[in-house]
């Protein structure tokens, strides 16, 4: 093992429904190595400090999207960002901002979840295959189109970020839109129209204020205020009614 | 508490527990489905899948080559009839998830781009450049929403399975968020609950995989298979063990020792080449890879750092270009976590636990010994991996045996009435009762995160890359000892909201239970096969007692009992086990007397 030959501080914030009216901080040293990452310090408490410290954990890798906390203020992953970025100063733990809080840094996410399946997140065919007939034809280009918003880990940053999903717990929000795009933008998928309700919505992409923070913190490099912006154009032509002119075959290609 | 009737309950949403809630619903709408997982289902370890998926795409490939390839691959302890199953229904099963959107990528006509992998002899892998598992997951999850009849229960912790009659009738859950109980009532249980990587301590596992379907049913009679084959992946991450995929090598990346030699040669994978070449040097298959890697550490040949001995991982000449395009996540796990950049640096390695061979004994059409109970993907061992699994071959055989377990179990539920209400009701309480015993016990003593240490260290130190008995038995009597010690667990969180101290605990209970299994059965395996190799007079293969698969059967405080089955033979007699140059000397010794006979 690597040597823990320095101690960091770290404040976790606590909240237990069962016995708190509100939530707190409670300070932990934690005895670190070099590579160790800010679940490993939270991991450390559970194991070894404080048996009752909820958090949601399991990859340890940026994949699984489940370690979405507020560091120090930011909203990060907690298995990709590391003690030793902090060290000699102490790290602040906080849930997810915007998410109503479970318990510690656990958050309900379900608000997600329900818009995430009601932007239709799955390909509508412009013509159904059978088996048989193999693959539908994609060219690396067609592919480029979707791919970065294919990306996305559902890890929730984007709307701790987002002021207007602060302010409006009913806008749809940049991952949720981005997925929209993912679709509407798949070479395969006639479902645009279909998804257009979303988008045009008063809680669909009109709410978004071009902040651009949720591009900022996606630690996947997707790109959701892009997405969103490309939704107004589209938006805006459909609108006019000219999008179908426009795009026979579906739209933000 | 609460009781919710469907037709089919499926534990796990990942992979497998998606596809198969899919063909459940596409066999017959007015079927319900229940699909249980204790994390969301895009959380489930599938995600962390990287390589790609193997099925015979190219024109100069064959079913019969990737055949071959599995067989020999598991050092002939595959149940060919599965294999040949397998292998005719993976390119069907990648086409259905192009289908419904999987992001594979692509040649420049449009088609399906293909990759190298170790021991495969012609290049099979469809990939999502090196987040095929993430994508697979994320299709499939989306996918699913469509189908109304498929109801979630995310964040439920699956506690027992109800048997009743002789059938198994169901599952208890808890529901994380509220410690409060559901008793699922079904026709027909699937188990999708993926492997036990989490037994040992250094693992490309997330914290979820540790198990939890194969204690369940063990704990219920049904055996548990060929578990003493544990996957060491050779590229891991030093210190927490993260996975460099082999696609690293696919694309590739050599392997280097602490004099920048490409050392696989001096292990009967060579003549090394510059390119690329399938089923030799670094294209070889996993478990001769690690267990080369081990014997440069005795020749001391490998490089020292804080997190042990290390070989490097060379991908420098591949270049900045077709990392980033290629290896996306590789890059960015190289240059996040350690600093180093892989096209300028070689990146350290060694290896580390990855997958779980063995599991849940499940035929062909992913039955258990007990009816009613379905069990496929990394949970199961239907026969397709043998003794050492092939890259890119578990993310094909989730969805190809997750359909079969869905519309084996539609057919099934269709086919029975539940017992009755009252009985099951009884026996979801006792389940109840003693899961809630776990946090509400007094008195004891032990922490259920120093078990999982204890258990963690003793498992590499018995059940290694190489093994002994000494070493084995040791393993053995500390796990007894373990499982002693956990009866006298101190869960300090009484709590009910989101109280993972104590699922934690479960956790560790369904661990130890496994891991128990795995070293018995490794004690009593003496041989040396695939990912099972000893030290101790036992270092060939012996094909006249051990062809066999191991069952191991719960028999309460006590270790398992043993037993030996079959292994089905349809096509291809033992034969060498080779690669590299001698690989291609054996495969012609195998057709002359094929010619001949």
């Amino acid at each position: 093992m690597a040597d823990n030959t320095r101690t960091i501080e770290i404040e976790v914030l606590r909240y237990h429904p069962e016995q708190d009216t509100e939530p707190h901080y409670q300070t932990f040293s934690v005895p670190f190595a070099d590579d160790w990452s800010v679940l490993q310090g939270l991991q450390y408490i559970k194991d070894d400090l404080d048996s009752s410290l909820s958090f949601r954990w399991s990859c340890r890798m940026a994949i699984c999207g489940s370690c979405g906390y507020m560091i120090n203020g930011e909203p990060k992953l907690g298995c990709r960002t590391f003690l030793r970025n902090y060290y000699p100063h102490k790290v602040r733990v906080g849930p997810l901002d915007h998410f109503p809080i479970e318990r510690d840094l656990v958050v309900d996410i379900d608000d997600f979840v329900g818009k995430l399946e009601g932007i239709k997140p799955y390909i509508i065919p412009r013509e159904p295959r059978t088996l048989e007939q193999g693959e539908y034809l994609q060219t690396p280009a067609q592919r480029d189109q979707y791919e970065q918003y294919s990306s996305c880990i559902n890890c929730l940053l984007c709307y701790a970020a987002c002021p207007q999903y602060g302010l409006n717990p009913g806008f749809t929000g940049p991952a949720a839109l981005a997925l929209l795009h993912r679709y509407n933008a798949d070479s395969r998928d006639e479902g645009w129209e279909a998804r257009s309700e979303i988008v045009n919505a008063e809680d669909g992409v009109w709410r978004c204020m071009l902040v651009g923070y949720c591009s900022e913190v996606c630690p996947k490099g997707v790109d959701p205020a892009h997405a969103i912006n490309q939704n107004k154009v589209n938006s805006t032509l459909d609108y006019f009614g000219v999008l179908k002119f426009l795009m026979p075959k579906g739209a933000a290609k | 508490m609460q009781t919710v009737k469907v037709d089919v309950v499926i534990v796990g949403a990942g992979g497998t527990g998606l596809r198969a809630a899919i063909a459940v619903a596409q066999a017959d709408p007015k079927l319900n489905v229940a699909l249980v997982s204790k994390v969301y289902p895009m959380r489930s370890h599938t995600v962390a899948a990287e390589g790609g998926a193997a099925a015979v795409t190219r024109d100069d490939d064959s079913l019969e080559y990737h055949f071959n390839d599995t067989v020999g691959g598991g050092d002939w302890l595959c149940d060919q009839n599965v294999v040949e199953y397998f292998v005719a229904h993976c390119r069907e099963e990648l086409i259905q998830l192009e289908h419904w959107g999987c992001p594979w990528s692509r040649k420049p006509d449009g088609h399906i781009n293909v990759r190298a992998f170790g021991g495969m002899k012609i290049e099979r892998t469809w990939f999502a450049a090196d987040k095929s598992g993430f994508h697979m997951l994320h299709t499939l999850f989306q996918t699913s929403i469509k189908y109304p009849s498929i109801k979630r229960f995310d964040e439920y912790f699956c506690v027992d399975l109800i048997v009743e009659d002789g059938r198994c009738q169901g599952v208890v859950a808890i529901e994380v968020a509220t410690g409060k109980f559901t008793f699922i009532q079904a026709k027909a249980v699937i188990l999708g609950t993926g492997g036990t990587g989490r037994v040992f301590r250094e693992n490309t596992n997330g914290g979820i995989v540790t198990g939890d379907g194969m204690a369940m049913a063990y704990r219920h009679g049904a055996p548990l298979r060929d578990l003493e084959f544990m996957q060491y992946h050779p590229t891991c991450m030093p210190g927490t063990g993260l996975l460099f995929t082999e696609a690293c090598r696919g694309e590739g990346g050599y392997l280097l020792n602490k004099d920048g030699y490409r050392f696989l040669q001096d292990y009967g994978l060579g003549p090394p080449e510059d390119k690329p070449r399938n089923k030799f040097m670094e294209l070889g298959p996993r478990d001769r890879v690690s267990q080369a890697i081990w014997h440069e550490e005795r020749k001391g040949r490998t490089i020292s750092t804080p997190h042990g001995e290390v070989v490097h991982l060379d991908m420098r000449h591949l270049g900045e270009k077709k990392l980033r395009e290629r290896l996306p996540l590789i890059y960015e796990l190289a240059e996040e976590y350690m600093g180093i950049d892989p096209a300028h640096e070689c990146i350290p390695v060694r290896p580390g636990i990855h997958y779980t061979m063995g599991g849940i004994y499940a035929n062909l059409k992913a039955e258990t010994p007990l009816p009613g109970l379905y069990a496929a993907g990394e949970c199961a061992s239907n026969g397709i991996h043998g003794a050492n699994r092939l890259g890119s071959n578990s993310l094909v055989d989730i969805i190809v045996f997750g359909q079969m377990a869905g519309s084996e179990a539609a057919q099934f539920s269709k086919s029975v009435q539940n017992s009755n209400a009252a009985l099951l009701e009884k026996q979801a309480k006792a389940a109840e009762d003693k899961a809630l015993s776990v946090v509400t016990k007094t008195g004891g003593k032990e922490r259920h995160s120093v078990l999982r240490r204890e258990m963690g260290k003793s498992m590499e130190s018995g059940c290694g890359i190489y093994r002994t008995a000494p070493e084995m038995q040791a393993t053995c009597d500390k796990i007894g000892e373990l499982r002693q010690r956990y009866k006298n667990l101190n869960v300090e969180d009484k709590s009910s909201v989101w109280n993972n101290d104590w699922l934690g605990a479960l956790e560790v209970g369904y661990l130890l239970d496994v891991a128990e299994v795995i070293v018995h059965s490794a004690l009593n395996r003496k041989e040396s096969r695939g990912a099972h190799q000893r030290l101790d007079g036992y270092e060939n293969r012996d094909d006249v007692n051990f062809l066999k698969h191991t069952l191991a059967y719960y028999t309460g405080d006590g270790p398992p009992r043993i037993e030996y089955q079959d292994v089905i033979i349809t096509k291809s007699k033992p034969g060498t086990r080779a690669y590299g140059a001698a690989g291609v000397a054996a495969d012609e010794q195998r057709k002359k007397e094929a010619g001949n006979g």
